[in-house]
């Protein structure tokens, strides 16, 4: 008998493999000393092979070890900017469902603007405004994802603000604090979690994109996107492994979580609960 | 005590119809009254209204001559006709309780409420079941005043009795004053001291 696959072992499959990711990634990143991947001209340029499962650059460097140093810090600057997005987005967004008139007017405006604005150009401009590297990709980065999560938040405090059960709670004298913490966080926490996760393969791309485009990390540091923009010089001396190895590694990374996410969204949704 | 609706107007917004012109009425502590009329004529507005859900357009809602607190306990509690929407779905019922007072099993059982109940969520209890914790909810507030709008359209006969002999038994003991909206004139006959009809907007003899 064919084993059916629903939904929920889906997700706990993938987040299994999240979790393996993640900690081959750092454990690779902080275990592995930095001589491993040091130049070793006797090395170089060879083709993707059992002791070089991504094969080795123009300096002889391990690439696998590098794209797993360079996951590393995109895992990093994903989850850093994520996190920094998300709960601005839960804040933002409360403020505007419970805030006056004006408020909610100000902070929807300030949405559609940022939202307008294509991500990449606005990343740019914030990193490069940041002075680039790690602190100017992560506030480029924190500071245009959470257009998203904070319109989904501010219509579902909306919709759950119209509840009677709200009302009814006011009218026994609870206080709008205690009607924020006891009724509409626990509402909030699996869109805040979906919203974290789906966020998180964004992030990553937008650091890999901004760091091959130059306006990211430094050269010097072994970022994907670093990696990427280096081999393009390589290319056309036929070293294809250069751009596709890393390259793929990363969509891999990116379409697992970005999977994970939509499958939890999934679950948390009440339209597709019950599929 | 007396909650009295003085000239009572409201309607959604300015270009809409008025649901409610100029209503006047009111119930003393003590007092059972059920408010009758046809659909559409405004009943669970003017229910809305005295317990302070809504801001009238125009009249007032007086509790001994003053407006209704605006914060801590209202001494007006409202009990819906839908109680699934008035719980919220992520809560055990234990909680929906406590929102009101602390527990007394004693108290519970009096209203039909089983202890294993407190354990679960709304969506594993019957509708009848969940308007049990409705109504014990409002009574355990110690509110003087409690409005009923159509609590038990929806239930069984024998719930309907047993919750509306809970509810007059604790209305007795306390002297609460109570409002009861209804379509069913039998019911308001039955539980009420007197009737309003709110299409002619006139007392009924009973």
């Amino acid at each position: 008998m064919k084993r059916h696959w629903n939904r929920r072992r889906k997700v706990v499959l993938y987040t299994v493999l999240m979790a393996l990711v993640v900690l081959a990634a750092f454990a690779y990143g902080a275990l592995i000393p930095e001589s491993a991947a040091a130049p070793d001209f006797s090395q170089a340029k060879l083709p993707p092979s059992l002791a070089h499962p991504f094969g080795t650059d123009w300096l002889g460097r391990d690439l696998f070890l590098r794209t797993l140093k360079g996951l590393s810090v995109s895992l990093t600057v994903g989850v850093a900017a994520s996190l920094i997005s998300a709960v601005a987005a839960v804040l933002i967004g409360i403020a505007a469902a419970t805030g006056s008139r004006a408020v909610d007017g100000v902070i929807t405006w300030i949405i559609d603007l940022v939202m307008g604005v294509p991500h990449t150009v606005l990343v740019i401009l914030i990193s490069f405004a940041c002075g680039r590297g790690l602190k100017g990709l992560l506030a480029g980065i924190a500071l245009t994802h959470w257009t998203g999560l904070a319109r989904l938040i501010r219509a579902e405090v909306l919709q759950l603000r119209s509840q009677p059960y709200i009302a009814v709670s006011r009218r026994l004298g609870k206080s709008s604090g205690w009607i924020l913490t006891r009724h509409l966080l626990p509402h909030l926490v699996p869109q805040f979690f979906v919203g974290l996760i789906l966020m998180f393969p964004h992030a990553i791309l937008h650091e890999a994109s901004i760091s091959f485009l130059g306006y990211g990390l430094p050269p010097e540091q072994p970022a994907i996107g670093i990696i990427l923009a280096e081999s393009m010089k390589y290319l056309s001396a036929g070293m294809w492994w250069l751009a596709v190895c890393p390259g793929l590694l990363l969509v891999a990374v990116v379409l697992l979580i970005d999977r994970l996410g939509e499958n939890l969204r999934r679950i948390v949704d009440p339209y597709s609960a019950q599929e | 005590m007396r909650l009295e609706a003085n000239k009572l107007r409201f309607r959604y917004d300015r270009r809409s119809p008025w649901v409610l012109d100029g209503v006047d009425f009111s119930v003393s502590a003590g007092e059972r009254t059920a408010i009758v009329a046809p659909s559409g004529f405004g009943k669970s507005t003017l229910a809305l209204l005295l317990a302070g859900y809504l801001s009238p357009t125009g009249g007032q809602v007086l509790l001994d001559g003053a407006p209704l607190p605006k914060k801590g306990l209202c001494p007006v509690q409202l009990i819906y006709q839908h109680p699934e929407r008035a719980i919220n779905p992520r809560w055990r019922l234990q909680q929906v309780l406590e929102e009101s007072g602390s527990l007394d099993s004693a108290v519970l059982a009096s209203f039909g409420i089983e202890e294993q109940w407190l354990d679960r969520f709304p969506r594993e209890l019957s509708g009848g079941e969940l308007q049990r914790f409705c109504v014990a909810r409002a009574l355990m507030s110690g509110a003087p005043f409690l409005i009923c709008d159509e609590i038990s359209t929806m239930l069984d006969v024998i719930t309907q009795a047993q919750i509306w002999n809970r509810i007059l038994a604790e209305a007795e003991k306390r002297g609460m004053g109570l409002v009861a909206v209804t379509h069913n004139m039998a019911l308001a006959k039955r539980v009420c001291t007197s009737v309003f009809d709110l299409e002619k907007q006139e007392y009924m003899a009973l």
